[in-house]
This record gives C-alpha cells, sequence and structure tokens, in this order.
C-alpha cells in the first residue's frame, strides 16, 4: 500500500491494522524460518550433533501453540470487528448518492439531481452514503484509495459510506467480475474541497431527483392511477414513504426504498391490503435510475417518520 | 524378502492397453488417473501461461477480452475439479492406502475404476466446451450472470464440472469404507499414517460437500435452460442464495486440496528425519478439525456480497479459529526436525517447501478473514496470490514432493536425483517469483480477472509473468526426467529411503494383491528412531 494514496478516514486506520498484521505474521514466519533452518543445519545427517533424549510429544508445547495463536486470533478479530462494525454504519448526517451499475458503466444520481456517468464528485469531509443497485449482474464499487468495496446486486440495493479527506482524482474500478469489459469498467472519483464542491454544483442547471420523479410519474402513466384525481382505486402516495403497509396476506411492511421498488418491478409479491391485484409489472421498462428518480419524488410527497418497530 | 524376485509385479500382470482400462486394481487406477490429471496439468498451464503473457503489458493486446476471460475461467475451471481436487487423493492416496493399512485393495475395486470414467467424462465435456468456443464466467459460476447474461457455453462447463463431482463423491466413499473395514491385523486407527488419517478426512469433506455443488450446479442449469427463477432477481430470484450454495462446498473443497497434502509432508519429512512425527494425536485431531470446521467457514468469501454485517462477523470468527489447526501442523512439523538425522533429497526439499509456501499462504489467510482489511483486498490479486500460495506453493509442491518420494515404490524406478533437487529448487524460486508480486499489486489495489491494467502496475505485473516463465520449465523437468527414468533409470530396491511404513514392506513394484504374506502391525507409524 506504498503507493496508495490514504483519501479516507478509513484509510489511514485499515492501513495500521494491515501493517501490524503483517508485522505479526513477519515474526511468526520469521521464528519458524529461524527454528527450521537451525534444526536443518544442526541437525543434518553426518553432523556430530546431540541426538539423545529427544521426544515426540509435549502436552505443555502443543497447548501453548494451540492457545497463543487462539488468543492472538481473537485479538485480531476484535479489533477487526470494531472497525468492520463503523465501515458498515453510515452516521446519520451522511448525504446520500444513488450509484446504478450496468454492464459496463456507473450512473451516479446526486440528490440535487445532477446526473454523472463513470465519475462521482464528492466533498471532502462530508460523509457520503452510496446507495446501490445493479440493472443486470453483480458489480462491486470499489475504491481502493477509501479502502472501501461493496458488492452492487441485481434487484436489491446496498450501501457502503465513507468521508473524503484529500482532494484528488482517485481510481474506481469494478471488483466483481461482470462480462467481457469487466476491467473497462472503471472511473474515478474527485475530491474537491467544498468552495470548488459547491461551484461544480452550481455549473449546470437542473431539476431535482424529485423533480425528475414528477414528470416520470406522469411520463410512465403512473398517475393515471396513482394521482388522488383519477378516478381509480389505487393505493394514495401522500404520506406512503416510511409508513407502515398493511399488506393483503395480513403482514405489514414499512414503505421503504426497497419496498417501493419491488412495489414497481415486483408488483404482485407485496400487495396492499384493500386493492385489486392489478398493477402491472414495469420490470424492463423503467430503469433502475429512474426508480431511484421515483422513489425521490415520492419521499417529497410526505415522508412519515416513524421508528421502525422490532422485528420488522 | 526372498521369493519376491520371482512374482510378477502389478505392471508386468495385464500389459494390453484392454487390460488397464478394465483394471480393477486399485495402483493402475492411480496410474490413470495420474496421467489423466498430468494431461489436465499441462492443459491448465498452459492456459495460465497465455494469461500471465497477456498480463506481460497493460493493454489488452494479445488476446481480445472476451477471450481472456474464457482463459482463466479454463484455468480455474481445469485447475481445481481436474487436478487439484483429484491429485494427491486420486493418485497417491488409491495407489498407497491400501498399501498403507495392509489392505489388497479399496473395499470397492470396481467403484473405483467407475470414479476414474467419471472423471474421464467430466474432462470429455470440459475439452469439448473449450473446443466449442468456452465458457466467459468465471470457474466460480456466479449468478445471475452465469444464467442469464453468458452466451457462452456455462452448459457443457457446468456439465462437466458436474460429472467430475460424482467422480470424487465415489472415491471419498471408497475411502471411507476401506479405512474403515480393511485395516490389517494390529492396525489401531492410532497407528494409522498421517497420509491415511489424511485421505479419511479428506473424503468425509468429498462426501458430505460435494452434492451440494452438483444440487447448485443443476439449479444454474435449470434457471438457465427454463427459465425458472432461482438466482436472478428479475425472474424473483436471489443471486446471493447462489453464493451460499456455492461456497458451502468451494471452501470446505480448499480442505479436499490441502489436508492430502499436510498427510504427504508428515510422511515425507518424517522418513528424511528419521524420527517419529512430533504430536501424533495433535496432528490427527488437527486433521478432523479442519475437516469439520471447514464446512462453517463458507461466508468470508462473501463480506462484501450484501451478506448481513452480523453474519460476516460469525464467519470472521470462524475463520480464524480454522486457522488455529493449521499453526499446530506447521509447529509440529518444525518440532519434528529437532534432534533429527536429516538428508535433504528431493522430496524433502518440497515438503519444507510446502512447510514455508503454505504458511504464507495461511498468514495471509488472517488478513482476508479480518473482515475490516477484506473490505480493501477481496477481488484483489492479493487473493489471487493468496490461494495460490495455499493450491500451488501448498498442494502442488506436496503432490510432486509425494511423487518423488513413492516413484521407486510405484515405478520400481530411481529419478535422478540431482535433476530432481535441481527442478525442486528452481519451482520454489519461480513460484514466489509469480505470486509474491501478486500480493503487492493487490494491496495496490489492483482488482482481479483483469484484462487490461492501469500502467501503474505494470512493473509488478512483469515479475510476475517472468517468474511464471521460470515455474512452466521448472514443471516441465520433472517430465523430463521422470519419464526418462523409465527407460533409463536404475532399479529402485524395495525401500530406498529405509523408511517405515507398510508400503515400503513389500516389493517395488508391488505385486498384484500387494502383500505376499498379510502384513502384521505392533507398533506405531514412524518407528524410525526403533533399531
Amino acid at each position: 500500500m506504498s503507493t496508495l494514496p490514504q483519501a479516507s478516514t478509513f484509510a489511514g486506520r485499515v492501513d495500521g491494522m494491515f501493517y501490524a498484521l503483517l508485522a505479526l505474521s513477519g515474526v511468526v514466519v520469521l521464528g519458524v524460518f529461524v527454528a527450521m533452518i537451525w534444526f536443518a543445519v544442526k541437525y543434518r545427517h553426518g553432523t556430530a550433533a546431540n541426538r539423545k533424549g529427544n521426544s515426540h510429544r509435549d502436552m505443555g508445547l502443543e497447548l501453548a501453540w494451540t492457545l497463543i495463536p487462539l488468543l492472538m486470533f481473537v485479538g485480531i478479530f476484535a479489533w477487526s470487528v470494531k472497525l468492520w462494525i463503523e465501515l458498515r454504519t453510515p452516521p446519520a448526517d451522511a448525504s446520500t448518492v444513488y450509484v446504478v451499475a450496468r454492464q459496463w458503466m456507473w450512473k451516479v444520481q446526486h440528490p440535487d439531481g445532477r446526473r454523472e456517468i463513470n465519475t462521482l464528485h464528492v466533498p471532502v469531509g462530508q460523509p457520503i452514503r452510496l446507495v446501490m443497485i445493479s440493472e443486470d449482474v453483480i458489480h462491486s464499487f470499489y475504491v481502493p484509495a477509501f479502502r472501501i468495496k461493496q458488492d452492487v446486486l441485481p434487484g436489491r440495493y446496498t450501501d457502503q459510506w465513507f468521508t473524503a479527506t484529500q482532494p484528488g482524482t482517485y481510481d474506481l474500478f469494478c471488483a466483481e467480475f461482470c462480462g467481457t469489459d469487466h476491467s473497462r469498467m472503471g472511473g474515478s472519483v474527485v475530491v474537491m474541497n467544498m468552495a470548488d464542491y459547491q461551484r461544480w454544483l452550481r455549473g449546470e442547471s437542473h431539476d431535482g431527483l424529485a423533480a425528475q420523479g414528477a414528470a416520470l410519474f406522469r411520463r410512465f402513466g403512473c398517475s393515471g392511477c396513482h394521482d388522488p384525481a383519477a378516478g381509480v382505486h389505487a393505493p394514495d402516495l401522500d404520506g406512503l414513504y416510511g409508513s407502515t403497509v398493511p399488506l393483503a396476506d395480513g403482514t405489514q411492511v414499512r414503505a421503504d426504498d426497497r419496498y417501493i421498488h419491488d412495489s414497481i418491478v415486483l408488483p404482485l409479491s407485496q400487495v396492499a391490503a384493500g386493492y385489486p391485484p392489478v398493477m402491472p409489472s414495469y420490470q424492463g421498462r423503467i430503469g433502475e435510475d429512474d426508480i431511484l428518480a421515483l422513489t425521490a419524488y415520492i419521499k417529497s410527497r410526505g415522508a412519515t417518520q416513524e421508528t421502525p418497530h422490532a422485528g420488522q | 524378502m526372498p521369493g519376491n524376485e520371482q512374482a510378477p509385479n502389478y505392471l508386468q500382470v495385464g500389459t494390453t492397453l484392454r487390460s488397464w482400462l478394465t483394471t480393477h486394481d486399485h495402483k493402475k487406477i492411480g496410474i490413470l488417473y495420474a496421467l489423466a490429471i498430468t494431461f489436465f496439468f499441462f492443459l491448465g498451464g498452459a492456459a495460465a501461461a497465455l494469461i500471465r503473457l497477456e498480463l506481460a503489458t497493460p493493454a489488452g493486446d494479445l488476446m481480445t477480452a472476451k477471450t481472456y476471460n474464457k482463459m482463466f475461467t479454463f484455468h480455474g475451471v481445469v485447475m481445481v475439479w481436474f487436478f487439484l481436487i483429484p491429485s494427491i487423493p486420486a493418485t497417491l492416496g488409491n495407489f498407497l492406502l491400501p498399501l498403507m493399512i495392509g489392505a489388497r485393495d479399496v473395499a470397492f475395486p470396481r467403484l473405483n475404476l467407475l470414479s476414474w470414467y467419471l472423471y474421464i467424462g467430466g474432462g470429455l465435456f470440459t475439452v469439448a466446451c473449450l473446443l466449442m468456443g468456452g465458457v466467459d464466467t468465471g470457474w466460480t459460476f456466479y449468478t445471475p450472470f452465469s444464467t442469464m447474461f453468458s452466451n457462452s457455453h456455462v452448459i457443457l462447463a457446468v456439465v462437466g464440472v458436474f460429472i467430475v463431482g460424482f467422480s470424487s463423491i465415489l472415491t471419498g466413499l471408497n475411502f471411507i469404507v476401506t479405512v474403515h473395514t480393511m485395516r490389517t491385523r494390529g492396525m489401531t486407527w492410532f497407528r494409522l499414517p498421517l497420509f491415511v488419517w489424511s485421505m479419511y478426512g479428506v473424503s468425509l469433506v468429498m462426501m458430505l460437500a460435494t452434492p451440494v455443488l452438483a444440487m447448485t450446479l443443476v439449479l444454474i442449469a435449470v434457471e438457465r435452460l427454463g427459465g425458472v427463477g432461482i438466482f436472478d432477481p428479475a425472474l424473483g430470484g436471489d443471486p446471493v442464495l447462489f453464493q451460499h450454495f456455492f461456497w458451502f462446498y468451494s471452501h470446505p473443497a480448499v480442505y479436499i486440496m490441502i489436508l492430502p497434502a499436510m498427510g504427504v509432508v508428515s510422511e515425507v519429512i518424517t522418513a528424511s528425519v528419521r524420527r517419529r512425527i512430533f504430536g501424533y494425536r495433535f496432528m490427527v485431531y488437527s486433521i478432523l478439525g479442519i475437516a469439520v470446521v471447514g464446512f462453517t467457514v463458507w461466508g468470508h468469501h462473501m463480506f462484501v456480497a450484501g451478506q448481513s454485517m452480523y453474519a460476516s462477523i460469525v464467519f470472521s470468527i470462524l475463520s480464524f479459529i480454522i486457522a488455529v489447526p493449521s499453526a499446530i501442523k506447521v509447529f509440529n512439523w518444525t518440532a519434528t526436525l529437532y534432534k533429527g538425522d536429516i538428508t535433504f533429497r528431493a522430496p524433502m526439499i518440497y515438503a519444507l517447501g510446502f512447510v514455508g509456501l503454505f504458511m504464507v499462504g495461511g498468514l495471509t489467510g488472517l488478513f482476508l478473514a479480518a473482515t475490516a482489511l477484506d473490505v480493501n483486498l477481496t477481488d484483489t490479486y492479493f487473493v489471487v496470490a493468496h490461494f495460490h500460495y495455499i493450491m500451488v506453493g501448498g498442494a502442488v509442491m506436496a503432490y510432486l514432493g509425494g511423487v518423488h518420494f513413492w516413484w521407486p515404490k510405484i515405478t520400481g524406478r530411481m529419478y535422478p536425483e540431482s535433476w530432481a533437487r535441481f527442478a525442486a529448487i528452481v519451482m520454489f524460486f519461480g513460484f514466489n517469483l509469480t505470486f509474491f508480486p501478486q500480493f503487492l499489486l493487490g494491496a495496490e489495489g489492483m482488482p482481479r480477472r483483469y484484462h487490461e491494467y492501469p500502467a501503474k502496475y505494470e512493473l509488478l505485473n512483469v515479475l510476475s509473468s517472468a517468474g511464471a516463465s521460470l515455474l512452466a520449465l521448472a514443471y516441465l523437468l520433472p517430465l523430463g526426467y521422470l519419464l526418462w527414468s523409465l527407460a533409463r533409470g536404475g532399479k529402485a530396491p524395495d525401500n530406498p529411503w529405509d523408511a517405515r511404513g507398510l508400503e515400503w514392506e513389500t516389493s517395488s513394484p508391488p505385486p498384484p494383491g500387494n502383500f505376499l504374506v498379510q502384513p502384521e502391525v505392533e507398533g506405531g507409524p514412524y518407528a524410525y528412531e526403533e533399531p
């Protein structure tokens, strides 16, 4: 990792652990090699070394080299788990950026509606949470300089987060084999200081993600049923996001990103109670990036702040 | 033993092609396997050579991306299922297991021959798959790429692996029954050589894990051919489910490759040091421990795959725990050298090389077991280097060490010792030059399975490719001098290394029924210090 930049808050800590484990491994390798070479030289055939009194078992030794490694391993494990839980737990003030992967490109959507291809611009010092989904096969969003990586799955959101610390341009790789041009499915993450980032944001006028979603809501005909003015008996979307939805099969589900996503592509899997199962599937007709915009739109129509119930 | 001179050995009985192809003799079946896996080793090696040649420059200038993807897939499929998994068990294991326990043959000789034909059947599908244009999914067949997106010959490859899986299930079954029922008088469980214990442990893993692979491959075919949603979310399936199924087999498969290697090394080291193995019982328990705990660590392949954070924590601690028995073995081999009377013939050079490389492979496994480090390192060249240290530095070194150690017994001929030592040493250096730079590449962030790569990774890739050419040379050397020895090598005595173990008490090569007089066992293995 000598030449790899440390450009996130994780990088230094991951490297610290890496080097500690490297040092420990070095000590073990050195110890065993020295012993092996020492014995190999001293007891090679033809030397006059004392070979008497050797035993073939020693419970003390066996227990020592069973328990000492075990304790060391538990220690490394505990260290690693502490860091791991942080890596997997985005802070509450993280701003969300959406990533849609497909063979063989990365599409990025910022909450303000700005879109990028194969590039992600982020400001220094701001925790960023990436919410990611794939339109085809499994990909993996890997930024070595940040020491982060997370597979991007079709049909399901996964996430990861980071806080960049150093302005600069860093490699973005796809790390999960995804077909012919896997090795070209890359790009860069551009880390800017806040002033430059604000300037970059203003550089181009565009609608917010929710406004884009509102346009799509009409274009795909969603409003034909789900608009309050429509004469069709369909669930009202005002205040839907975050609320608890009773389902036709008697269970309940929280209306989160995943629920809204699945209701669009697999509408018959979780039918809201009291409504006929008549919504057609939009799988293959609405791309994942548009689903994210629609979700943002639904969210903008009022979100219920509800603490998730245990067990849901 | 007087009288042996007149008795025909197994190579002199039934010399026609037809009698070889219908033989029930475990020794001949071992040789049939050895011929077949040698063919596949060099086939898979040729694919590796092309991969390293392509990666000698950052641009993808030797072959297209699609061809490159097919090359590393073919390399992986062939090396894992057609070389590494059968390597030691099906060749040395088949030949030696009955000899080591004083039996005439394995428990089910016909089933043993069927295993070989299944292997060949699976091999034919795999070669056909290559000739018809190959498969580009990676040896891991990850869904939904393999089921719905790849337009290469996935089904042919999957059928090949499915069939060869049954070959290893049957070999495992055969060995388990053989060890349980066919030990000669006095051969109690704790008098078994560690090689036999390792065959027993590996057979358990083959029997219990391989059916899960077979089932998973069937599900791939069902989804791909029938469009039934199992793994593809567009059809209502779950792609991560596939990874759970796949690694539930494929992690234990790593132990299928390394446990036999540990067995071979224990035999070679004791004979070269002229000492009993240090901590025999701990060595046995660690074999069984690895075989059992090996079933509980598969999720460490999936820390960034979308598995729950808590599941990853559990798989992480289990992965650390399974490193303990491996550490025990390394320490016990080292302690065996203490106060020994050590000679350094070729098998011993391979065995010591194994211990060193296996240790590096094992320790770098700890980096990958640590979830927070694995996030950065997984799917990079660090992983590629790690598993090649285990599988090539470990399993292949031990296999070749074993081939040399038992060559006189198997063929009745001595190989040229200085050539053999030279090859082992070149192999050790060639291996490290090939794979050590890959640790650095991974630590620098180079992802695996890349046809093209950024120029900053060029130097380390050039070093790795240079090492690969040295390694290729080192693998060709034994092919040359071992074949030479068949015709021109000196006649081997029954026990050229003055080694202990029942296989050395019969003639070289052994007679068809292994022993002219049924052997009896009166003490533990490795009685080197007793007169």
